[in-house]
């Protein structure tokens, strides 16, 4: 095999939330071969251009990966003018989320290159979502959270019918295992936020590792901003790798090593 | 992460996007992460239309010190612009008073 796997990514239709017809990024290795899946949940802007190279990333490692555009309802237009428009409504209901990410994950399922196993990773308000997922839904057997803040809401008022819950409440129901990777200088969430969700998990017994990166702030992973910090992202980017093997991987399948 | 928080003000006035000039009534305002700039947070404003379905906008991304310039300048272009304005219409007052 080349060192570089070939890979196809293309847009695709999915059955959402509601048996809604839904718009997602798909990629996946082009050898014949079984792959372990991952949903990508992109954050609060947008299914923007970062999230399909981050899902292409994921392909080129071994994985068939598929972020779901959670903005389609709103119409045919530039995922950018989506995202304003959602932001303006108060963005979208957790439970719409949590439907669509459900949707993915059978997307994934259903292909012949599915392997079994399924993982999910989400960026920002995608990492809580991601908190969320693996508390609420069946069937994931990896979760990473890339900074994703709100997981602990300290003022009730941050509820509302969209977000009616705080995932942290939610943590005794975690059924997989969770990665978390966190910038110290990040203001949501706070170093002390993440601390305290860590307390969670471990006073819950879960089966969870945390990452925490000196120097990073928010989205360090993302080489589209100012906050890109080469040398933790690349670091973060092996725990994640690492994490997503040791989880998903099995002898069936085709995963090149780190 | 995200914050989720907005504010919205009406407004009258009009913009240029895409389609050409447009009416507009909404100005969605908010600082938080961009979907473009490279800024790790940004002044944004969305104008839009919402009396008719707020599907277009015209959209900036600023830094916090060029939007917190910007509100000065804004001012600033207000006081001076109104003020030469007027002073036509106040000398116009000020010679029929002086007529009658």
């Amino acid at each position: 095999m080349s060192h570089y796997r070939g890979l196809q990514a293309e847009t695709v239709k999915f059955r959402a939330h509601n048996g809604d017809q839904g718009e997602a990024y798909y990629a996946r290795p082009i050898a014949a071969g079984k792959y372990p899946g991952i949903v990508v949940i992109h954050h609060l802007p947008g299914w923007d251009e970062w999230i399909t190279e981050v899902v292409r990333k994921l392909a080129h490692r071994g994985y068939a990966a598929i972020s779901p555009h959670l903005y389609f309802r709103e119409g045919s237009e530039s995922p950018d003018d989506l995202g304003a428009r959602v932001r303006a409504a108060g963005g979208v209901a957790d439970a719409q989320v949590i439907g669509d990410v459900a949707g993915a994950m059978a997307y994934l399922r259903a292909q012949p290159n599915a392997a079994g196993k399924i993982g999910v990773i989400g960026f920002c308000s995608g990492g809580r979502h991601t908190y969320l997922a693996a508390c609420t839904l069946s069937g994931i057997d990896a979760a990473v959270d890339c900074w994703g803040g709100n997981v602990i809401v300290d003022n009730p008022k941050d509820l509302n019918e969209k977000r009616p819950v705080a995932p942290i409440d939610l943590t005794e129901k975690l059924n997989c295992p969770l990665l978390g990777i966190f910038g110290n200088d990040d203001t949501n969430p706070t170093a002390d936020q993440v601390n305290r969700t860590e307390a969670v998990l471990k006073r819950l017994g879960k089966n969870y590792e945390f990452h925490r990166y000196n120097g990073a702030g928010h989205a360090f992973f993302n080489t589209w901003r100012d906050a890109y910090r080469p040398e933790q992202a690349l670091d973060g980017w092996k725990n994640v790798f690492a994490f997503f093997q040791r989880h998903l991987t099995t002898a069936a399948t085709n995963i090149a090593a780190e | 992460m995200c914050s989720y928080i907005v504010e919205k003000t009406a407004l009258v006035g009009s913009a240029k996007g895409r389609k050409g000039w447009m009416r507009i009534d909404t100005a969605n305002v908010y600082f938080d992460h961009p979907y473009y700039s490279t800024l790790d947070h940004v002044l944004a404003i969305d104008f839009t239309n919402e009396g008719e379905g707020g599907r277009d906008r015209v959209a900036v991304e600023l830094s916090a010190d060029s939007a917190r310039a910007l509100v000065t300048r804004i001012l600033a272009a207000l006081a001076s612009g109104e003020a030469a304005h007027s002073a036509p219409a106040r000398a116009a007052a000020d010679s029929a008073t002086a007529l009658a």
